[in-house]
């Protein structure tokens, strides 16, 4: 029973591209999955629009939009109708093809990245042997349409964010990448399906999940902060700082344009914490062994969710940080630390099993960590003060 | 540590958000307009006139002085003064003010115009979803929009009113008093010279003969008992100083008085 | 004993250099770009705009240009009476209404040598300090939304405002436009229930300001985006005529409260917070240091409260014609020195009605901080000197 449960998609692609011949049924079933994946990531897509909505409003003590339908569910059809009938405002001078191209360009190179995840047991589109790098060349295709969108709208507030955008982004793959590289060097491979069934084994009822190495909760944290900056979301959103220069590389954008690039944004929300799900979290695979019985999906589904609301949480709480801390911070802090990383990795299989690894590694991680905090602090003369009163 | 702060930051809000589903404090949205905080009793929005009793014209209680007029900052008030005089909350004629337009979209809600009224006529009124789509006179209001009586007053500042009620009573007993002790003095004149002057007094053209012709009118009878002249004063200041303000006749009015006087100058006597 | 702000004054006004604002040369290569920010921008605090030239990213040149709120307020004055400019009066800063009105009838009463109650002067410290608490929270929260925090301080910020507001509503019968001050006292007296209601949010705030400041305190982005920018060196602003909390974070202890001693502040004991490093960080920190001063003078306040009038039983509310002279009143307001100058002829107007605004006086000194920052941080330093349109326009 729970097999079914499980196995409930596949099994259903099995069934309706059974009515086709034999040489169709490959092609059938492809273009099932990405009907499957073009229908539920939207529909994630608006989830998380809804829950950062009321989430952002709870903690800021209001209640979010609760008018269209109960408790507000209907509230992103709401949003979609409005974009939808909105005029589509072109500025005159701009190039016109790359102002059209850019949304597109956007919004199909995040639905790229989602043919290698692995949703679910036997779950994925596409099997490919280095399914982790086809990602992330996907991944920095988006850092195109930005710039495109930026250039052609010949508007200095546009190319400003613009820049600031690719920089920032540029800037942020290298410690992306550099600790998705630690999980490769553990696990051996790039495929990302082979890492899910890496991590898929259980000790003592607990997962074998990377994140419960030290090694993998240093390169999560650094995973989570680089995915905040790819991304473009708060403390790093600078690009579309409101209270800045308006909207960024977008502000020239109306109607459907401007939802479809906020649809490229959420997806591309939604496509990377799904990547670190897989990478660190266990991918589809329960926390603990006597929970095996609820569908493989399900747990994918809700890490990623999970991964949504912290995102929401930290947008809701931190100020933001300016263009050259940003870089600054990722040159200098997060780039040094993830090359530590591997380092202690290496030390972590080199030393075989047992416990004293942990406390080493450990060790390791958290005197460099303390250390070059304080000195970041100091070097630029940070830090909370005291005050003094006249007499 | 780098990145303690941001940590307290990040229990902050998670503790603001737990919050705002148990707790008021946190939560303090008021789904206007199914729910509406009440406004406080000393609040003020527009303006508007009080009246006594039922009938608004009648018992208006400005004057049409027009003080308001001139110390109003943004100058939104407009008054004509009437050609005729009414009977004000005393007895006294007074005029009236035959057009009184407030413009509400320019008034600035200062209440100086409550403040510097001497005969508590205007007050200010709670009521503030008056918008309307009307561009050209929408919002500005005349007298019988202004209008509001007594009851409505001690509804929507019940403090402000009894102060208000009760300094007006003082100040019809003060004049009442006045009366009283002018009847008094005026009995005392007219009953030494003892005129034999007949009951019926021609009676005045203007409605409601005041306190003074209602004593006058007791002092001219023959009696000199001080308690029938007090008891005729308190009837004629009776009759026009009923709340509902409607005169009677001229030509009744010092017979009425004269005929319960004189059945109770042969019962008192 | 430290030196007064007038020894200071010209003790370094012999010092070399210090009044001509920082050269920033443009890097040599590309264009300068120039941009306007404003009028109808998310966080100028209002109509006001600000012509940058931008090298890249640094500023080279800012001017401030506004105007787009004058609503002629001191010819007005001159056409109307004395108590009828005093609800225009609220409409200056309009966030703080009480502490205009209180300046304005502080300079009046001086013109026309009239006294106050004891009870009124208490209550006007009350609503006074009431005004300088809320005026510090908004003005951190708006601080915290320009640098992104997604409106989450501002709202707790004005959660904590909406409390005092209600006070102000219960009193003086109107939430922002109170209208509350008459030379020689107060208009209404202020019942026990609103006095219990008083002492009930003074005793909930301080709850609110520890959380406020836990909340952003130690956070380091915070930390990073204003610690060192935005520095206003004293001895340019005691020449600018820079006052209020931005002066006393540049490390000039000058607080007309202890100046003047105005009103009934000695018996108060409350203490000036100072900076030390005069950057955006120690603005934010000074005023959040104030509100918990202003805190204390409340519950001192509240607890000494006389009975008595609130209104000079001599005083004349109409036909009010104060003899020829002149006056200059000033209090220590939110956002500085709010001052009145009249003139009075011994007719019921005034013949020349000036107001000194605390915030354009403070706005001077933009420039002079902005100059080689980023665009971003003009946004940050522009909201740390905390101004409002209508006071910089009137």
């Amino acid at each position: 029973m729970t097999e079914k449960a499980d196995q409930l998609f596949v099994l259903l692609k099995d069934w309706l591209v059974s009515f086709l011949p034999g040489n169709w049924q490959g092609v059938a079933g492809v273009i099932l999955g990405v009907i499957g994946i073009a229908a539920i990531y939207p529909t994630l897509f608006a989830l998380a629009v809804l829950m950062e909505r009321k989430g952002l409003g709870r903690m800021q003590n209001r209640i979010g939009p609760n008018r269209v339908g109960p408790f507000g569910v209907l509230q992103p059809i709401a949003d979609a109708i409005k974009s939808l009938t909105k005029e589509d405002v072109v500025p005159v001078n701009a190039d016109k093809t790359v102002h059209f191209l850019a949304p597109v360009v956007l919004v199909v190179v995040a639905f790229m990245g989602f043919a290698v995840l692995p949703a679910g047991r036997n779950m994925v589109l596409v099997d490919m042997d280095a399914s982790l790098l086809f990602y992330f060349a996907m991944g920095a295709s988006t850092e195109v349409s930005i710039f495109m969108a930026g250039w052609s709208s010949r508007n200095k507030y546009s190319l400003l964010g613009a820049m600031r955008a690719v920089a920032q982004m540029i800037s942020y793959e290298v410690p992306l990448l550099l600790s998705s590289v630690v999980i490769v060097m553990m696990t051996g491979s790039l495929s990302l399906v082979k890492i899910v069934e890496v991590q898929h084994h259980y000790t003592w009822g607990f997962p074998h999940w990377y994140i419960l190495t030290p090694w993998g909760l240093a390169a999560f944290v650094m995973y989570a902060i680089a995915a905040t900056a790819e991304t473009n979301r708060s403390p790093f959103d600078l690009p579309e700082g409101e209270s800045e220069l308006v909207a960024g590389y977008f502000t020239e954008y109306s109607g459907f344009k401007f939802a479809l690039f906020f649809l490229g944004e959420y997806l591309g929300m939604l496509s990377i914490s799904g990547l670190g799900t897989t990478l660190f979290l266990g991918g589809w695979s329960a926390p603990f062994s006597f929970l095996e019985w609820v569908p493989s999906w399900i747990w994918f589904f809700s890490k990623v969710m999970l991964s949504i609301t912290v995102l929401i949480w930290v947008r809701g709480t931190l100020p933001r940080l300016r263009q050259d801390q940003l870089m600054n911070f990722a040159w200098k802090f997060v780039l040094p630390m993830t090359l530590l990383n591997l380092g202690v990795a290496a030390l972590w299989r080199f030393m075989g099993e047992g416990w004293l690894r942990w406390i080493v590694c450990s060790a390791i991680l958290i005197v460099v960590y303390v250390v070059a905090g304080r000195t970041e602090m100091r070097r630029k003369h940070f830090g909370p003060r005291s005050y003094r009163y006249a007499e | 540590m780098l990145g303690e702060g941001i940590l307290k930051g990040l229990a902050e809000t998670a503790k603001n958000f737990a919050g705002s589903f148990v707790s008021e404090d946190r939560l303090t949205t008021v789904e206007y307009p199914e729910q509406r905080i009440p406004t406080a009793e000393a609040a003020r929005v527009f303006p508007f006139l009080v009246y006594d009793g039922t009938d608004w014209e009648k018992g208006l209680r400005c004057v049409a002085c027009q003080i308001c007029e001139k110390e109003c900052p943004p100058k939104c008030i407009y008054i004509e003064k009437s050609k005729d005089k009414k009977p004000d909350y005393v007895g006294k004629m007074q005029i009236y003010p035959a057009r009184f337009d407030i413009d509400v979209s320019v008034c600035m809600s200062c209440q100086i115009c409550v403040e510097v009224c001497p005969f508590e006529a205007i007050k200010m009124d709670t009521e503030f979803e008056l918008s309307t789509s009307d561009r050209f006179g929408g919002l500005l209001f005349d007298r019988e929009q202004l209008a509001k009586s007594n009851e409505h007053y001690h509804k929507i500042h019940p403090t402000e009113a009894s102060e208000v009620d009760a300094r007006l009573a003082e100040e019809k007993a003060k004049v009442e008093a006045k009366a009283k002790a002018a009847a008094a003095a005026a009995a005392a004149k007219a009953a030494a010279p003892a005129a034999s002057v007949t009951a019926p007094v021609k009676s005045e053209s203007t409605p409601a003969a005041g306190a003074p012709k209602a004593a006058e009118a007791a002092a001219a009878k023959p009696m000199a008992q001080t308690t029938t002249a007090a008891k005729a004063a308190d009837a004629a200041l009776n009759a026009p100083a009923a709340p509902s303000g409607k005169p009677a006749p001229a030509s009744t009015e010092p017979p009425k008085t004269a005929a319960p006087d004189a059945g109770s100058k042969t019962s008192g006597e | 004993m430290s030196e007064t702000a007038t020894d200071l004054r010209f003790s370094l006004a012999r010092q070399e250099g210090w009044n001509r604002p920082p050269v920033v040369e443009p890097d040599g290569e590309g264009e300068l770009l120039e941009l306007a920010m404003g009028p109808h921008h998310p966080s100028t605090h209002g109509v006001f705009r600000m012509d940058v030239v931008l090298d890249g990213e640094r500023v080279i040149k800012l001017k401030p240009v506004f105007g787009y709120l004058h609503r002629n307020h001191e010819k007005i004055a001159e056409k109307t009476s004395y108590l009828a400019s005093m609800p225009y009066t609220d409409r200056l800063d309009y966030f703080c209404s009480l502490t205009n009105n209180w300046a304005y009838a502080l300079a009046v009463e001086k013109l026309s040598g009239q006294e106050v109650p004891e009870r009124a002067e208490y209550l006007r410290v009350i609503l006074a300090e009431l005004t300088r608490v809320q005026n510090h929270a908004s003005s951190i929260g708006f601080l915290l939304q320009e640098m992104g925090a997604s409106g989450t301080p501002l709202m707790y910020a004005f959660r904590e405002r909406e409390k005092v507001l209600d006070l102000f509503e219960g009193l003086t019968g109107s939430r922002m436009m109170c209208n509350y001050m008459r030379f020689g006292g107060c208009r209404v007296d202020a019942s026990a229930a609103w006095l219990e209601q008083a002492r009930k949010v003074v005793t909930e705030l301080p709850v609110f300001v520890d959380e406020f400041e836990q909340f952003l305190r130690s956070n380091e982005i915070l930390m990073a985006r204003s610690q060192g920018m935005g520095v206003l060196r004293p001895e340019l602003a005691i020449n600018a005529g820079v006052t209020g909390p931005m002066l006393r974070a540049s490390g000039v202890n000058y607080d007309i409260r202890k100046v003047d001693h105005y009103g009934i502040y000695d018996r108060f004991k409350f203490r000036v917070p100072l900076g030390d490093h005069w950057d955006i960080y120690d603005r934010y920190m000074v005023r959040m240091l104030e509100m918990r001063e202003s805190i204390g003078i409340l519950e001192q306040a509240l607890k000494e409260i006389p009975g008595g009038p609130v209104m000079d039983p001599k005083a004349k509310i109409r036909g009010f014609r104060p003899k020829a002279g002149e006056a200059y009143g000033r209090i220590e307001a939110p956002k500085g020195e709010l001052g009145f100058y009249l003139i009075s002829d011994g007719s019921p107007n005034p013949y020349r009605y000036r107001v000194r605004p605390p915030s354009l006086i403070n706005l001077t000194v933009l420039e002079d901080m902005c100059l080689g920052h980023n665009v971003a941080d003009v946004v940050l330093i522009f909201g740390s000197v905390d101004i409002v349109l209508g006071e910089v326009d009137r």
